[in-house]
Parts: structure tokens; sequence; C-alpha cells
């Protein structure tokens, strides 16, 4: 092991980890952290904790974390490398493995331009890329980036992004060969709704064997309805909705279309637990925290491992 | 201002509208004397500089007259300064002397009617418009 | 070339009017080829505030001038004849000439007619795109000749990152996902193998992180 991560425990016993999501309020207000928290307690493995997702401002993703550890819920620190220099991002590091926190996922985070700061200079001292092998580095060697030892290495279980769907295609399993040097233990793919594209993905990931070296968890969204399905499929960059799922959603009655959604996620799952080299799943419920715990049980993946 | 008559300047390419002035004239179709007319090579000969010149000295309102869409004999002289027309209209918005005051036509050299028309309407609104502010203040 | 844009009339009017003579000068260097401020412009722009000033009655002197370039101490120079003569510079290059007739004509108010956008390239007339940042260590040798850092909206070394769709930047569909570009280029040379090495993080000292930069030629250096 080369850390004290849960998720590590449970990825590597070979076991089906599974992740959820939790964003932090536009404000001072810890009570809603722990709502959303709560709603997770006890059903998933750890709880991302988003860093100014979609660029706007929101609770620090560190100090969410500190929240839901007191709540003995294991966060998942998100970091972007959107906001900060590599001097704010590993003291941060440090910081959060001193508050127990030892998994993190790596990002670029989305531009300023899509959220409320647009004006907002965009820091991208280093790339995800670079961001996963400084944390490594930070763990294994014990060095800072800059190449100074570090008294009291954090050891962090270290997470990348991969999104299988956007563009160009052919490079993708390259882009996540890198991480994979970079030293990336864990993978959390963009949502899946287009299956089919995904398992030509790990085809490919499979054939380099890279399934081996990093364990890949698939990212699964609900829909709610299906002018959300249309919303993704249109609005958000690198999402992949093929038109069969906003046909099935749009050909019930509206308010049946969140429990089609919940529908076709837990057939999601269970189809995507076949396929070779999936170790578990990423479960973002987007404000719908709450349908974790009907999702975790439909899909057979209740009750948790213990460690 | 009710003896206001109007100075305008007419950068008239030498294929169309010269010629169409020209066949008004041959037709006895009058256009105000108010239209100082200025034989240029090509509308695409016409620079923003010399719209602004016009203006300067004293003019009230410029247009610039060159041939029909796709008729140029140069090809593209028409578009091009159609564009810069329409990038001086927007900088004399900017600067209070308004960009109604500088207009791009097209016509062919048969249209001495369509000549006559334009002159006698652009310098009608010129003339609603009133002077010059620039030519007025001096 | 670095490229620059007019800054819009009614902030050139404002900087103009506490002043009676007015020395507009331009640059033939960059700013020429961008259209922003050469010998054409410094006589178009002239005329326009000519024209305003004249329609508020209170018409100014304009002298306009465009020198070979702005930013060598020996073209500034020849504003000497005419800087006693104004009473204000108003300069159509690029920061780095608006900086260097300031630094010369220590008494004279110089103000900027153009905002210094980029160092790029034309992509097709008219239309100017950014290339480079200058981040003084040049990594297009491993990117096949088109710079993330100044191309990627992210300056993402190791991209594409998940935003690329059909070959544009989720920034902007006007813009080119510069690490689709790469790739296409990587691929044509027969380079692929080549994405796969990691870029390691940049050291941005040799750019803006370093603070102001400097090159010292010892050989020409006087």
């Amino acid at each position: 092991m080369k850390t004290d991560s849960i998720l590590e425990k449970i990825l590597a016993s070979g076991q089906l980890a599974v992740t959820s999501e939790c964003g932090p309020p536009r404000g001072a207000l810890p009570d809603k952290v722990r709502e959303k928290a709560q709603l997770l307690k006890g059903y998933v493995d750890a709880v991302n904790v988003t860093d100014n997702q979609t660029a706007m401002v929101r609770m620090s993703s560190l100090a969410a974390c500190i929240l839901i550890k007191q709540m003995g819920i294991t966060p998942l620190l998100q970091m972007v490398t959107r906001d900060r220099n590599r001097l704010a991002m590993q003291s941060d590091i440090i910081g959060a493995y001193s508050h127990g926190i030892d998994t993190m996922l790596c990002l670029s985070g989305d531009h300023p331009s899509f959220g409320d700061h647009p004006m907002a200079a965009n820091v991208h001292d280093i790339d995800s890329v670079q961001f996963v092998e400084m944390v490594t580095t930070m763990r294994d060697q014990g060095k800072f980036q800059g190449g100074e030892k570090i008294d009291g290495p954090p050891k962090m279980f270290v997470g990348a992004a991969a999104n299988p769907f956007a563009d160009p295609f052919e490079l993708r399993v390259s882009r996540l060969a890198k991480k994979v040097k970079a030293g990336a233990d864990f993978i959390q793919t963009q949502c899946i709704y287009n299956i089919d594209k995904f398992e030509k993905w790990m085809e490919g990931v499979r054939e380099r064997g890279l399934h081996e070296k990093v364990y890949i968890m698939a990212g699964i969204t609900p829909m709610k309805s299906v002018g959300m399905a249309k919303y993704m499929k249109n609005k958000v960059p690198g999402m992949d909705v093929p038109d069969d799922v906003i046909k099935r959603l749009a050909g019930v009655p509206k308010e049946k279309q969140a429990e089609e959604g919940i529908k076709m996620c837990v057939e999601d799952i269970q189809r995507l637990k076949e396929v070779k080299g999936v170790s578990g799943f990423h479960i973002m419920a987007i404000e719908w925290e709450q349908k974790v715990p009907e999702i975790m049980e439909r899909a057979g993946l209740l009750p948790r491992p213990q460690f | 201002m009710e003896n206001f008559e109007p100075v305008i300047v007419a950068y008239c390419c030498h294929y169309c509208a010269y010629t169409a002035a020209d066949m008004a004239g041959s037709k006895r179709l009058s256009y105000p004397p108010n239209v100082k007319i200025i034989r240029v090579p090509c509308s695409g000969k016409v620079d923003m500089i010399h719209i602004l010149k016009a203006l300067e000295k004293g003019a009230d309102g410029v247009y610039v007259a060159g041939c029909l869409e796709g008729d140029c004999h140069f090809n593209t002289g028409n578009v091009r300064a159609s564009k810069r027309v329409a990038y001086i209209k927007k900088m004399l918005d900017e600067i209070g002397i308004g960009g109604e005051r500088v207009e791009m036509f097209s016509m062919s050299a048969g249209m001495g009617e369509r000549f006559a028309q334009t002159a006698s309407e652009f310098t009608e609104k010129i003339r609603k418009l009133g002077p010059n502010p620039a030519r007025a203040a001096a | 070339m670095i490229t620059a844009e007019q800054k819009p009339m009614k902030e050139l009017v404002e900087c103009v009017r506490p002043f009676q003579r007015i020395l507009l000068a331009g640059c033939n260097e960059c700013v020429t080829v961008c259209a922003a401020g050469g010998r054409k412009e410094v006589g178009i722009l002239a005329s326009a505030l000519k024209l305003q000033f004249q329609a508020e009655g209170k018409p100014i002197e304009i002298t306009e001038i465009t020198l070979e370039r702005q930013c060598d101490p020996e073209y500034v120079e020849e504003l000497v004849a005419q800087i006693d003569k104004v009473d204000a510079v108003l300069s159509m290059a690029c920061g780095c000439g608006v900086q260097e007739v300031a630094r010369r004509y220590t008494d004279k108010p110089v103000f900027p007619a153009v905002n210094t956008k980029f160092m790029g390239a034309s992509e097709r007339q008219g239309v100017w795109a950014e290339r480079c940042q200058g981040c003084g260590d040049c990594v297009l040798g491993l990117t096949g000749g088109v710079c993330p850092v100044a191309r990627c909206s992210k300056q993402i070394l190791n991209g594409p990152c998940g935003g690329s769709t059909n070959g544009k930047c989720e920034v902007s569909s006007d813009t080119d996902c510069a690490w689709q570009l790469i790739w296409d280029r990587l691929k044509a040379l027969g380079k692929l193998d080549q994405y796969e090495e990691n870029i390691p993080a940049k050291d941005w000292r040799s750019g803006r992180g370093g603070g102001p930069r400097k090159i010292v030629r010892e050989d020409l250096a006087s």
C-alpha cells in the first residue's frame, strides 16, 4: 500500500469501489456541506469535494473536506490548476494531509470564461499531468516540486480524470498513458452515456495494459429529465450524450423522467460492471445526492466493504 | 438654416456611377448641383482618408458610388469600398459627427435614373441633417 | 509581429482634450503591418480628431509623423525637431514605442493611441491571431511547431484537455484546439511516439515569472 487511503484499500482488494460527489455551497454555510454529505454517509467509499466547479466561487474544497471528515466520511479532495500556482497547491496538499485527507483528484479545471469570474487571471502554472507527477513525487520521493526535501511528506492516493469522449478520440488512450506515466493511482472518467464508445476506449486501454497500472472508475451521472440530457449534450464541453438517451427520456411522461433516468443509470452500471478493467464507479448525482443510496441499492453495490 | 445648401462629395467609379451620371445628363434628368463628383478608377480606390478629408474640408455629406455586387471591374473593389464606408460610419458615430453623413451606393453604368435619384435623396437627407458640425463651428 | 488595435475614439478624444497642439506619431514596423498605427492610420486618426474638435468649435493642431521604429532610440531622436512645438504626444506605436518616447522626452506627456495585444501572425487579410507569449524557453520543437503556451486556453503542455471538440477549443468555437493541431502535425510527421513523452512543468523564470527580462549581447553591447 502506498497510502492509508480507504479507496486504495478497497481498490487493491479487487472489490468495486464507489465514490460520489458533493459540490460545496456558494457561501459560508457549513451545514449545507454536512446535509449533502449526510445523504451519502455509509453508501459510498469516499466523497469527492469539487474545487470551484464550473469556475464559480464556492467554499474551498479543503475546508469542505475537513467538515466532511469530521462527520466520519472519507473526503476526496479535488484540486484544479486554474486557481493556484504550484506553491499554493503544495501547501494546500500538505495542509489537507495534516487534516487526515489522504485521497485527491488532480484536475486542470474549467476555464474561467465559463464561470462567474471570467475577468480573473487563470493561473495554469502546471497542467494536470504535471500536477499528478508533482503529488506522486511529494509522496514517493518526499520532495517538493522545486526539489527541496519535505519534512513529513503527504501520502496522497492520487487520482486524475479522463474523458474518453473528447476529441480527438484516437489520442485518448495515449493521454491516459501520460497520466499513468506521471504516477496516477486511479482515474475517474467523464460521465458515461455512450457505453459503446467507452468500451472501445477501454479496449485500447486494455491493449496497452493500462488497466493493470491504474484503477479506472467509471463516471456516472443520472439524468433528471430530458431537459438536462439536452443541456448536457449541447452545452457541456466534452460530453457525449447519444440521441438514444434523449429519445428514451423523451418517451416517458415528464413526471416519470426522473425515475427513467435512475433506471437508465442502474442499467449502465450493470453493463459497465462487465467491462474488464473497470474497478469502480464515480457517481456524480448533481444536486440529487439523495438518490445515491437508491442507485447503489438497485445496482447491487451495497453494502460497502469495511476496512 | 433655411438657406442651407449642403455640399456633397460623391466619389464615383469610372465604370459605373460616373458613366451613370453622364447618362443622367444625356437623358436630361436633373439632380442637385450640390453633388460634386470626383471620378475614381474604382470605388475600391477610395480610402478612408479621402472620405475624412472631404468632411474635414467642409463637405456635409460624402458618398461612394460603385458597381453592383459582382460587377466590379477589378473584382472586389466595391466590396472593399463598402467595408471602408462601414468602418468610417462607425468612427463618425463615435466622434459625434454622425455616420449617416457617409454612404455607399451601387449602380451600373446604365442606371442614369438611379444616379439622379440617389443624388437627390442623399442631398435631401443631408439637408435635413443640417451642416456638418465640423464645418458649422469653423 | 506585435499586434495592436486602435483605442476607442471616445477614449482618445478625452486624452487629447486638454491639449492644443498634438504630435501624432506612428510607427513603420509591426503596427503598420497590422494596420493599427502606421502612416495611413496616423492620417485617419488625425483627420478624425480634427473633425471632432472642429465640431466642438475649438480646433486643434495635429502634427503627423511616422517613425521608422519607435522602439529604437535612434529613430525616436527624430522627434526632437517637433517636440517643443507640441503640448503632448499621442503615439500609435505598440507599448514599447510609447515607453521609448516617454523615456526620451521626459517633460512631455505621452499617450498610447492603441492597445497592444499580442505577438501573432496574419491568418488571412485583416485577421491576426496569437502565436507566441515569449515564455523565453521555446517548446515548439517538442510540439510539432504549434505553441501550447500561447494557443491552448489553459496553456496545457500535456494536452488536450477534456473540452476539445471537433478540433475546437471549449472556450471558443472560433479557436482551434492547439493540441488537436499538435496531434495532427505530429501524426503527419510520423512522430506520434513523441506525444507520450511527458513535458515537465515549465520554469517560468525565463518568462515573466522572473521579473522584467533583458537580453545582453556582450559582443554587441557598448
